[in-house]
């Protein structure tokens, strides 16, 4: 929010200059994307009708809601500087619906023990994550990696006989409020918080101080290790609440119910207009971005674009999204 | 002359202890792997994956990292499994388009000064998407001639271990001791040199994609002749294990700190990881996390031995 003010003056400034260079000098790179997502829902509704369109839609606010979720933890970790990645984000999800289903055990009063079992397979995951990192100093990506290895397993041990999820769960899951799926005003609510602890709290000022340069902040004060271990932990916790949500919604917990989400949290990162390099997230985008992807496979699933077409859009989206972007000079 | 044991001396030795300290404990169980036959078996597949290492060396080299050499490895087998049996012309000009793709992205990656974790991670896509439409699901068949390449029996020592040499020796040679070698390494441990000096970092950078790409596809194809169908998910994990090796080498991410044999010994020694789980009749559940646990004790122990030289 307060980014529009400079852009404001930059705005007035280049008044005489072309549209073009005026919409360059807009400081909101999450705009794109939510551009992006109107645009393709628009064609939507031009090709095939306003009630398959207002239907796709409501799917996107539940399915697109999952990429939405991860992407919020993938920012967090990659917001904390260049090199930061959360690969676990699939075991993640994977051991954590597993412990869910199997602690609730169908129960509907033990739901509230089933949320705090889910938040504690995330900070325990968030926490041996960073300790790899930290104290055997493995770059963030073999670590993270190395550590979804033995997640998966652990979540094999753990997933036979799984009891399906608690009856008041699932309906929450399917449940609506005015049209909108209780899932998409929790992921709301979600990023609102966010939204505060990123910009309005003094975590958030480290984490983007971290991010931007770790020796400055290091410098003035900032305890760069534990600011971005607990962006790690929030990362892991997100992934073990969504896999609450997706198990829920699908009816139950696979194993392999996060498998896509590894590449598509990065993606949506990306796309939103989060620097990748870092210490600066922005989490309309991730919303943005979520939206115009889910879309864009809507479309594609609507004109009978097989897997591979669809893998090839989204790759040629994420390049043309960054080289259009461009970047800072990094050195 | 004696010899010290300093902290350089044990780091550039950390790769050859790395793979003694997997090779010892499986030479104890299984005493036949030191024959002909038991090493060749063994390390059977270590060949795609000292030339995807190398591949990847070659990014990691200018401070990059690739993230679609797994997918790119399977989209070259599934091209050597059609398109090479079919319409060889064809299929080797798909191949050539492949590399001059990934130098494209190379110069692409430096003229927008873009992240190159967030490009490949798109190219990863790309190609995982041309594999499934290539070849939708499992089959194909192998080109005659590459299986009988990847068959030949060497006299004396086994096949993978003859290959692996000779790729080691030739890339250290380009790579360490070569002049345009030096020069593109130059561009990740000193960029801001290169430029002054007057050298174009964009043909740098593309020339290594370009090397990369290289191969990424010899790797693909050396990974076909030994399996000889192709699948789109051939070989995915071999993105991370490609990195692994690497780092596991004595590679660095940042100031184009890369050796070329150390990441060939790290290879191997992921390949034996993998063999060595096989022999320990872990249950099927904890095979994937054996697979973690080892990689991080491998590489705890690259941390262990460098403590005293990172002060």
């Amino acid at each position: 929010m307060s980014l529009q003010t400079p852009s404001e003056t930059q705005s007035a400034s280049v008044a005489n200059a072309g549209l073009l260079a005026r919409l360059k000098s807009i400081q909101a790179p999450w705009a794109w994307s939510f551009v992006g997502a109107v645009l393709v829902w628009f064609a939507i509704v031009i090709i095939f009708g306003f009630s398959i369109a207002s239907n796709v839609a409501q799917t996107a606010l539940v399915y697109g809601v999952f990429m939405v979720l991860v992407g919020l933890g993938q920012m967090l970790v990659i917001t904390s500087g260049v090199g930061n990645i959360d690969l676990s984000v699939p075991s993640t999800i994977a051991l954590a619906g597993v412990v869910s289903m199997q602690v609730t055990n169908g129960s509907n009063g033990r739901i509230a023990l089933g949320l705090a079992a889910v938040v504690g397979v995330g900070v325990a995951i968030g926490l041996a994550n960073y300790a790899l990192i930290r104290l055997l100093r493995i770059p963030p990506i073999i670590a993270t990696l190395s550590s979804s290895f033995i997640i998966q397993s652990l979540a094999i041990t753990q997933g036979r006989q799984l009891p399906p999820p608690p009856s008041a769960l699932g309906a929450f899951a399917t449940g609506r409020f005015l049209h909108i799926p209780y899932i998409a005003l929790a992921a709301l609510v979600l990023s609102l918080l966010l939204g505060i602890l990123l910009h309005r709290s003094i975590y958030g000022r480290r984490l983007s101080a971290i991010g931007q340069n770790s020796r400055a902040a290091w410098l003035a004060g900032v305890d760069v290790h534990w600011t971005r271990c607990i962006a790690y932990v929030l990362s892991s916790v997100i992934a073990a609440f969504t896999a609450l949500l997706l198990a829920a919604v699908s009816g139950g917990a696979s194993l392999d119910m996060g498998v896509e989400y590894m590449l598509i949290s990065i993606a949506v990162v990306v796309i939103g207009g989060t620097l990748v390099t870092g210490g600066k997230p922005t989490i309309t985008g991730v919303w943005g971005a979520s939206m115009f992807l889910f879309l864009t496979n809507a479309v594609l699933n609507a004109v009978g674009a097989d897997a591979g077409v669809r893998s090839i859009v989204y790759g040629v989206l994420i390049i043309v999204v960054t080289v259009a972007a461009g970047g800072k000079a990094l050195r | 002359m004696t010899f010290e044991i300093t902290q350089a001396r044990l780091r550039a030795m950390l790769p050859a202890i790395s793979l003694v300290a997997v090779l010892v404990p499986i030479l104890f169980l299984q005493p036949a792997t030191l024959s002909y036959f038991g090493s060749s078996l063994l390390l059977n597949l270590a060949v795609p994956i000292v030339l995807a290492t190398l591949a990847q060396l070659a990014i990691i080299t200018v401070n990059d990292l690739d993230l679609s050499i797994g997918p790119f490895v399977s989209l070259v087998a599934c091209i050597g499994a059609t398109l090479l049996v079919k319409q060889p012309w064809l299929g080797a000009l798909a191949l050539a388009g492949c590399v001059l793709a990934y130098a494209t992205v190379g110069a692409l990656i430096e003229l927008r000064q873009i992240p190159s974790i967030v490009v490949t991670l798109g190219l990863a896509f790309v190609w995982s998407g041309l594999a499934i439409v290539l070849l939708p699901s499992p089959g194909g068949t192998s080109p005659e001639w590459l299986g009988t390449a990847m068959n030949y029996q060497t006299p004396w020592i086994a096949a993978p271990i003859v290959w692996s040499a000779l790729i080691a020796l030739i890339g250290h040679l380009l790579l360490m001791r070569s002049s345009a070698g030096v020069r593109i390494r130059g561009a990740g441990g000193n960029p801001r040199a290169m430029r002054r000096f007057g050298w174009s970092l964009v043909r740098s950078k593309a020339t290594l994609y370009g090397i990369a790409g290289l191969f990424g596809v010899m790797s693909g194809l050396s990974l076909l002749g030994l399996t000889t169908s192709a699948d789109a998910n051939l070989a995915l994990r071999y993105t991370l294990l490609s990195i692994a090796a690497v780092i596991l080498g004595g590679g660095e991410f940042v100031g184009g700190r890369v050796s070329v044999v150390g990441a060939v010994l790290g290879a191997i020694t992921l390949t034996l990881a993998a063999s060595f789980l096989a022999f320990l009749n872990i249950s099927s559940d904890w095979q994937v996390g054996m697979q973690g646990a080892i990689l991080i004790v491998v590489l705890s122990l690259r941390v262990l031995l460098q403590r005293g030289d990172r002060q």
